[in-house]
């Protein structure tokens, strides 16, 4: 066996600290949420009473949450990537000027943004009080996501050399676009479409200002639960929503391990998020 | 109309939804904003009122230093864990690195709940203290408790970042260092910082940023932390003061974006240096 440098053991144990730093609080929640008594321990029992509890209390969040991402996910979808294609076409200086300023919105807190938003259209009832109001919020916010997403890959390939050959074989515009460039950034619209529901599911700067009492979604019922429920109950329902979260952050990692390299300006902005 | 002209107005017509829904959302607000803030009962005064009332400035500054405090703590713990793991292959690592950035994008409101396990009422510090010095501490509703909080999102941010840094450092340059009799503090200090450097001002950039933007996490913990969004949201939903909560915003995404424009250019420093 290699013998290990001096300094390994000690890093090795910095490291093991930051690593129990952010899992033990998740575990622990976890634990807490089908635990009987939490402070008793897991010898109280093992129950899932709490589990039950949060679907009866909040389960319309729930349902809020995910129509809202699908939602946000298919608007992303149309406005976004044919806008990432229009950008990775034209490289003058206007397409660059609104790829910056395209990503303000991420660097703005979504606290501003909501203000904004209650100052600009509060008045309008019948849409602030509708769902539709927090789905603009999250649209704003997911964009930039889905687009730089998009650009990467469409910038990777050689898209021109691609539309050129499918015209001359006489494809119209239409079929170009639909059967040449989308299915050639497949990668990168799964990607966006991934970061995109995401960030929706757990979005509460914004959702907190723009929600009402009838529109809440599960960040805004967690944010409840952990101020007015006993900590099973908040405990049990951040469980749920590990479960509707976790398996889409492990397919972003997965999917992001060979994109890493290449992409890395348009990750660092992606890590400015939430 | 020529094929050229027709392929522009073609390109034109499908940016046109995105940028609609853009200046109507977006645009229209900050400008709203901005005009919202003029109208305050001190007329146009109301932009600097972060500067001119000492509540407000001290809640500035107050979010500035926890915020850079976080920040440097971030990369100090972030930079040698990352270069230790971007250096060494042992059994465990790629599970360890699956781990460190799995909280990625785990909301605010989340990341204060954890907090709240790890050092609140019922959490496992206050136990592990009872133990063994039978006082229960607890910290997790305060200032430091918003500081372990942004410790915690910052560390999956920072740690790619510098992994992905530290990838790039030259072993000869150390080796070097090293066969001239330089200690491994004096490597570390002189050759592995130095390179790190544009990585470190990048990602440290963007941990202020977040962290001087957050509202969630303070606000699980308790709203009476004196953080600038907390302020704001404060001043907007409690005392109705729509021109100092919308000065108060404009403030803090100035802060925020200057943070992440610099931080853009120190991430584009970098893929020049490695080009």
């Amino acid at each position: 066996m290699r013998r290990r440098a001096a300094l390994f053991y000690p890093q090795l144990a910095l490291t093991l600290v930051l690593c129990a730093f952010l899992i033990v609080p998740v575990a622990l929640s976890i634990a807490a949420g089908v635990t009987v008594n939490f402070q008793q321990g897991l010898k109280s029992g093992l129950t899932l009473r709490w589990v039950a509890q949060v679907w009866d209390l909040y389960s319309e969040t729930i349902y809020l949450s995910l129509q809202i991402a699908l939602t946000c996910l298919a608007a992303t979808l149309v406005l976004g990537v044919p806008l990432a294609y229009v950008l990775a076409r034209q490289r003058g200086w206007l397409a660059r000027l609104i790829e910056e300023l395209l990503v303000v919105p991420l660097a703005v807190p979504g606290l501003a943004i909501a203000l904004g938003l209650l100052l600009s259209y509060g008045e309008f009832k019948a849409f602030r009080t509708s769902w539709l109001f927090i789905l603009v919020g999250h649209v704003l916010f997911t964009l930039p996501f889905m687009v730089r997403a998009v650009l990467a890959v469409l910038m990777s390939i050689d898209l021109k050399t691609l539309e050129e050959g499918a015209a001359s074989l006489g494809a119209s515009f239409g079929r170009r676009f639909f059967s040449v460039v989308l299915p050639n950034c497949r990668s990168g619209i799964l990607a966006g479409a991934l970061m995109v529901a995401t960030l929706s599911i757990g979005e509460f700067n914004l959702t907190w200002m723009l929600h009402t009492p009838l529109t809440k979604t599960l960040p805004v019922g967690l944010a409840d639960s952990y101020a007015s429920m006993r900590l099973e109950i908040g405990s049990a329902y951040t469980l749920v929503f590990f479960v509707m979260i976790v398996p889409l952050l492990i397919a972003l990692q997965i999917l992001s391990r060979p994109l890493r390299r290449r992409a890395r300006p348009a990750a660092a902005t992606a890590e400015a998020a939430s | 109309m020529g094929p050229a002209r027709r392929d522009r107005a073609r390109l034109f017509l499908l940016a046109v939804p995105a940028f609609a829904v853009f200046a109507a959302f977006f645009l229209l607000p900050l400008a709203q904003l901005v005009a919202v803030a003029g109208q305050g009962p001190e007329g146009a005064a109301t932009y600097l009122a972060v500067l001119t009332n000492p509540r407000y400035l001290h809640s500035l500054i107050a979010t500035i230093l926890l915020s850079a405090a976080v920040s440097l703590a971030t990369l100090a713990l972030c930079g040698v864990a990352g270069v230790f793991l971007e250096r060494n292959r042992f059994f465990g690592r790629p599970l360890l690195v699956a781990l460190l950035t799995l909280p990625l994008s785990f909301p605010g409101v989340v990341i204060g709940f954890m907090v709240i396990m790890l050092a609140g009422r019922q959490g496992v510090i206050g136990e592990l203290t009872t133990a063994l010095f039978g006082t229960r501490t607890v910290f997790a509703y305060s200032m430091a408790g918003l500081f372990v909080g942004y410790l915690y999102f910052s560390i999956p941010r920072v740690i790619l970042t510098v992994m992905a840094a530290a990838e790039k450092l030259d072993p000869r340059l150390e080796e070097a260092a090293r066969s001239l009799g330089a200690p491994a503090w004096r490597v570390a200090r002189d050759v592995i910082v130095p390179a790190l450097m544009p990585a470190f001002i990048s990602s440290g950039a963007i941990a202020f940023a977040t962290a001087m933007g957050a509202f969630g996490t303070a606000f699980t913990l308790a709203t009476n932390i004196d953080v600038l969004p907390m302020t704001i949201y404060t001043e907007f939903t409690l005392n109705a003061n729509f021109a100092t909560a919308a000065s108060l915003s404009l403030v803090l995404g100035a802060i925020t974006w200057i943070a992440l424009a610099l931080a853009r250019s120190a991430a584009g420093a970098t893929v020049a240096a490695a080009g």
